[in-house]
């Protein structure tokens, strides 16, 4: 199916073996350190003139080891998986901060810290090969819905735009030693498109092709994007391109994620993956969902074999990986549809 | 993937999937600039609005994909296309729908591309620039995410032959697939629809290389798809819409027989096929087909005497003056609104109820409608017009069927309806509650495409007593099984019923049902079923009606099973340890009121008629239907009211004029099972042993082998258990008067008689297993059922008969009538083959165990005949002659 001739990797390898546990969310652990305004700053941006606290992907570049340390807590969870610390690092979303010239070494450090801490852990049990998935958020900016009611037909950025802000961050991360990239979050199909066409771009450029994994976010009840589309037309949507895996993430918990999951699971002629949040947030906006809750959960559509790749999204912490992953290693992994449809 | 694909999947906000299955696709034509006057204007105007109201039309018209074109000189193409399609992306209703980006220029398609999330079908690139530039613009339609249309043209031309089309389709898949890695059921070809009957020769033959080349296409090139614009055909017949109406759908009707998937119509513009004049089609088909050298002068010259201008020609109303029923039929087909109020109310009048219009007139005109397009002979838009003048047709008549309502007395029960998930089919549903509605239930419609969580967030939130789950299309049928897993693990139980055109007994019983265990799951067949299941559901025989369903629901999946084993049989042995197993200990086992036998002579003929099951009668004179609904049926209901009649009025006479005897024997013994399948009876001191057969078919998981003799206690539980036997007969006298008819040359009433008496003797029989359980046996002393309730066997216990299904063996019949000393006792006889005389006569055995049920041999195997004939003490070969039937 490929464009040009293409070995499988480890991670596909280990992929048909077993389901495999992406980690948890990285926001959560930042808050925990408590960070100041310093803290983003030191060593980079010492005299940069806009606030950058909350900015987390920077800390990749100021406070390495706090990124590390939270990476290596949910290895030691049972994670295989980590994501990098670069849902924001486009220039699309760094423009905030006025910092759109930073965004290759906030992809290109943070990749690089997430493959050693991964690395340090496989050499310890070679037969748990760890992974990092590059983390591709899906910027602050839609494609196709306009930010302005009285003017639907008008968009804030352009599929160029981000085709060219998607190539700048894949390179990167590959430059970075990502195994794996995560396009994820995707709220509006056409970003992911976009995403997608300019990872492409780059595998042809570099002449190498790493797998790709898809995760889009289902808003709310409806079952829908926030760009309209049901999980089935997101799926046939996005299955031109070369990827590995497709799933849901965020927004929802463990067992509102379950139907589209289920449909996911049905239609997809790739493995499925799930990353939801822990649980709805509460009346304070907060995630109180207890790991052991979360695991239950999820534990009944592991059994339902819908899926190959589960992990963790908003509110989620090393214990909860820990209860994923032990929940996890009972199950077998989704089986492939040949060819669904027929 | 070493298997090539043929599916085709689309998208806008929903996804499109398109089988080798899927009816003709059909792509909304009228948001294009060179093809719609109208549609240019607003572009050009930049009345935006407007543009989208035309793309809301075709997509509320029935279109499946939104074919957009800005290529005109006087507009930026490129400007365009990105506004209208960044429009359409804020139209949930219209952006439902996959959008096909319809230009000749590459840097419009590619703008386009750029602006649609959904998968979409990129209309069109070819070879006329070039194997490079082929390339170049397929790999990056790949790289965009769409299907794209391929025209057979290359660098030398349009191709215009057979060969040239085949040649180019050939090259162009081959570049695709092997190049460029494009998924080939991502390819739609265009093999070119070029105008026929021009004058020039050489076009002749244009449509008939059109079908033929799709066919070629279609056959040759896995996965690759036909499309084509279909206007272009009647080209040279530009303003004569009558023939050019025609032709489209001619040339339609031929090019999807040869496999064509999907293509450019106007709908405005088709005539259904079996509604174009005889002879008009004739010659249009002469001219598509090329039959006839001179088939084009005929066609022109026929051209000329037909006025007017198709359908914006004169409306004719001849059909107006149709009989009320043919109105009604036009109306639907036709996809006309305009008059079916007055017609509906026509209807109404002459009918009783409002609800009858509904059931009668209107759902004629729909099957009608049904059977066009299940032929290919309408398509989708017409008969979504279709389905909008039943809407309305409903519409007016729920005010008279609601005010037909009891208003003062309070629901029946409240029943949820939906279409689920992924279907939009709801005139069944619709109707469904209407019918319902109007007996007093509570509707709660939900819609169509009803995901499974709003089902059971409303059926908690409403307290509904009954959830109906509807769906037209097969993919419909395992939502429903999702439903019910759902239902399952959310602690309702509340009865589900399933109904819809794909559902079946078979399905809801073997896939539904057991995944819902805490409420009953039933197959309603159609909409005129609903309110007896209903009322049987939420009435005070709900428990009874429920445990036959799942017996009935039982043996459903059984027979299934046995169909999916193919009749593989097990060992006797292994038969046998799978035996039906009842939990003797715990059993109440009643002692008979009776025990010995009991002789009726001479019982009231009066006191049997009522027990009569008439449904049997009527299949017995070729009158399909159920009885008392047969008689009004509209096929057979005349007849089966003068059969009813004349069947009356003899058997007044038989009963009046003592035509005929019936007398019965029964008998109620001691017994115990033994050996697994034979049962031992004490019948006045002495022991008599009855032998039984055992199913050997492999069975599913847990389900067991039965036989008869498992209803009753073995012996070695210590338990005395009973058995019946009896023969009922309401034949003695019949021969002088059968006599008497033939001699009249009078085959109906000899017919009539005989088949009366089977029917006394049968009613006889039920009338005797009643007072069995109720007096003789006592064990159903509380039992209280109408003949209805009989016939349905809503009772416990059975009472098989030698030589029917459960057993099939004749031979138990010389046993029971030693028993009972049947010939002594009550003058019945058995003939050399074990047939019963008078033939009026019916026998069997009691089983009055809680659990005992009916069931089919089905095929048993060599080890259990050897077994049969040991255990009877008969040669094997003559066990072998009796059991011919059920032998493997």
């Amino acid at each position: 199916m490929g464009d040009f001739l293409y070995m499988e990797t480890t991670f596909e390898k280990e992929l048909n073996k077993r389901i495999l546990v992406l980690d948890g969310a990285m926001g959560t652990m930042i808050q925990r350190y408590k960070l100041q305004e310093f803290d983003f700053r030191e060593g980079w941006f010492e005299n940069h003139d806009k606030s950058l606290k909350g900015n987390n992907d920077l800390l990749s570049l100021t406070r390495p080891q706090i990124i590390k340390d939270i990476h290596a807590a949910y290895l030691e969870a049972g994670a295989d998986i980590l994501e990098t610390n670069t849902f924001s690092g486009t220039w699309i979303a760094q423009a905030d901060y006025n910092l759109e010239k930073y965004v290759y070494d906030i992809n290109y450090y943070s990749a690089k810290i997430a493959k050693e801490v991964a690395e340090e852990f496989t050499k310890k049990d070679p037969y748990k090969p760890r992974f990092v998935a590059g983390s591709m958020g899906p910027t602050n900016r839609t494609a196709s819905l306009s930010p302005d009611v009285n003017n639907p037909g008008f968009r804030a950025i352009s599929y160029d735009q981000l085709v060219d802000a998607y190539k700048e961050q894949a390179k990167a991360l590959i430059d970075g030693g990502v195994d794996i990239l995560l396009v994820e979050t995707v709220f509006d199909t056409l970003n992911a498109k976009a995403a997608l066409f300019a990872i492409q771009e780059v595998f042809d450029e570099l002449n190498k092709k790493i797998p790709i994994m898809v995760s889009g976010t289902i808003t709310d009840a409806s079952g829908r994007t926030l760009s309209g589309q049901t999980t089935e037309a997101f799926l046939v949507s996005l299955e031109h391109a070369p990827i590995t895996s497709i799933g849901l993430n965020c927004a929802l918990g463990a067992k509102q994620l379950r139907p589209y999951l289920q449909t996911l699971s049905s239609k997809a002629n790739i493995s499925v993956s799930a990353h939801p949040n822990a649980g709805l947030p509460n009346e304070f906006g907060e995630y109180d969902q207890s790991p052991n809750d979360m695991a239950s959960q999820i534990e009944v559509f592991l059994k339902e074999g819908l899926l190959n790749i589960i992990g963790g999204c908003c509110g989620t912490s090393p214990d909860h990986i820990k209860a994923i992953a032990e929940i996890a290693t009972k199950y077998s992994p989704r089986k492939q549809n040949e060819l669904a449809y027929e | 993937m070493s298997k090539t694909s043929h599916i085709l999947k689309l998208s806008g906000l929903e996804p499109l999937i398109v089988t080798e299955h899927t009816n003709f696709v059909n792509i909304g034509e009228r948001t294009n600039v060179t093809g719609s006057k109208k549609f240019l204007r607003l572009i050009k105007e930049e009345k935006f609005d407007e543009a989208l109201d035309v793309a809301r039309n075709q997509v509320e018209g029935g279109a499946q994909i939104l074919d957009v074109n800005m290529d005109e000189g006087m507009i930026d193409g490129k400007e365009s296309m990105v506004t209208f399609l960044n429009l359409i992306a804020a139209e949930p209703d219209i952006a439902r729908i996959p959008i096909m980006i319809d230009s000749s220029k590459w840097e419009i398609i590619e703008a386009g591309l750029k602006c649609v999330q959904g998968k979409g079908v990129v209309n069109s690139i070819s070879l006329k620039e070039g194997k490079e530039k082929f390339i170049e613009q397929a790999t990056k339609v790949k790289r965009y995410g769409a299907a794209v249309i391929v025209m057979a043209f290359d660098e030398d031309g349009q191709a215009d032959t057979y060969e040239r089309r085949i040649e180019i389709c050939k090259k162009s898949y081959d570049i695709l697939v092997d190049v460029v890695g494009f998924t080939p059921s991502d390819i739609i070809f265009d093999p070119n629809i070029f105008p026929v009957a021009t004058g020039i020769d050489e076009h002749n033959n244009y449509a008939v290389d059109f079908f033929n080349a799709t066919k070629w296409i279609k056959e040759n090139l896995p996965g690759a798809k036909v499309s084509g614009g279909v206007s272009n055909v009647s080209f040279s017949f530009r303003g004569n819409n009558v023939v050019r109406e025609a032709m489209h759908s001619a040339f339609l009707y031929h090019a999807i027989k040869h496999g064509m998937d999907m293509g450019i119509v106007n709908p405005a513009m088709l005539e259904i096929y079996d509604d174009i004049p005889k002879e008009l089609l004739d010659k249009v088909e002469d001219v598509l087909l090329n039959r006839k050298p001179n088939a084009t002068e005929i066609l022109l010259e026929y051209a000329e005497s037909v006025k007017g201008t198709g359908k914006k020609r004169e409306v004719n109303l001849d059909w107006r003056n149709d009989p009320i029923q043919d109105r009604i039929t036009h109306a639907l087909v036709k996809g006309i609104t305009e008059f079916i109020e007055e017609d509906v109310e026509e209807c109404r009048q002459q009918l009783d109820r409002p609800l009858q219009v509904i059931e009668g007139p209107l759902m004629t005109g729909m099957n009608v409608v049904g059977d066009l397009f299940g032929e290919g002979k309408m398509f989708l838009p017409q008969v979504v017009k279709s389905a909008r003048v039943m809407k309305k047709a409903v519409a007016y008549l729920n005010p008279f069927i609601e005010a037909e309502k009891d208003g003062g007395t309070s629901a029946n029960g409240k029943i949820l309806l939906a279409t689920v998930k992924g279907d939009v089919h709801d005139i069944g549903k619709n109707i469904v509650g209407v019918v319902l509605g109007c007996n007093n239930y509570d509707i709660i419609d939900l819609g169509v495409m009803v995901p499974k969580e709003k089902i059971i967030e409303a059926a908690v939130k409403e307290n509904v007593d009954i959830i109906g789950l509807s769906g037209l299309i097969t993919p419909s049928l395992d939502e429903m099984v999702d439903v019910a897993k759902d239902l399952e693990l959310s602690g309702l139980s509340v009865p589900l019923l399933i109904g819809g055109a794909t559902t079946s007994r078979v399905h809801t019983a073997v896939k539904i049902e057991e995944n819902y265990t805490k409420g009953q799951v039933v197959h309603v067949l159609d909409a005129s079923r609903s309110v007896t299941v209903t009322d049987k559901l939420l009435g005070d025989n709900k428990q009874d009606y429920i445990k036959n369903l799942k017996a009935d629901y039982q043996k459903v999946r059984e027979n299934h099973a046995k169909k999916r084993a193919q009749k593989r049989l097990v060992s006797y042995a292994d038969a046998k340890a799978n035996k039906f197993k009842i939990d003797w200990q715990n059993e109440t086992i009643v002692k008979p009121n009776l025990i010995g036998e009991q002789v009726f002579n001479h019982f009231s003929l009066e006191e049997i008629r009522p027990y009569i099951d008439w449904t049997p009668f009527f299949q017995t004179w070729e009158l399909a239907g159920r009885f008392p609904k047969i008689l009004e049926d509209k096929i057979v209901g005349e007849e089966a009211k003068k059969l009813y009649a004349d069947a009356n009025n003899m058997l007044d006479k038989i009963i009046s004029e003592n035509w005929l005897q019936a007398k019965a024997i029964i008998g109620i013994w001691p017994a115990n099972s033994f050996n697994d399948d034979d049962i031992e009876a004490t019948v006045d001191g002495e022991r008599v042993h009855f032998h039984h057969l055992r199913q050997q078919t492999a069975k599913a998981k847990d389900l067991p082998n039965f036989s008869l003799a498992d209803f009753i206690a073995p012996k070695e539980t210590g338990k005395q258990d009973y058995l019946g036997g009896f023969v009922v007969t309401a034949g003695i006298g019949i021969e002088e008067h059968i006599k008497r008819f033939e001699e009249d040359h009078d085959d109906y009433n000899s017919i009539m008689l005989k088949a009366l008496a089977d029917r006394l003797a049968e009613a006889f029989a039920e009338l005797m297993h009643e007072k069995v359980r109720k007096e003789y046996w006592g064990y159903s002393t509380g039992e209280s059922l109408d003949n209805e309730g009989l016939i349905k066997e809503e009772y416990q216990g059975i009472r098989p008969a030698p030589g029917y299904p459960a057993c099939p063996d004749h031979t138990e019949k010389v046993t029971l009538f030693k028993a009972l000393n049947v010939e002594k006792n009550i003058g019945v006889s058995l003939t050399d083959s074990l047939a019963m005389y008078p033939a009026a006569s019916v026998s069997g055995f009691y089983f009055a165990n809680s659990q005992a049920k009916y069931f089919g041999l089905g095929k048993i195997a060599d080890d259990q005949v050897e077994s049969i004939a040991e255990r009877k003490g008969k040669p094997k070969e003559e066990m072998e002659r009796w059991l011919s039937p059920v032998i493997n």
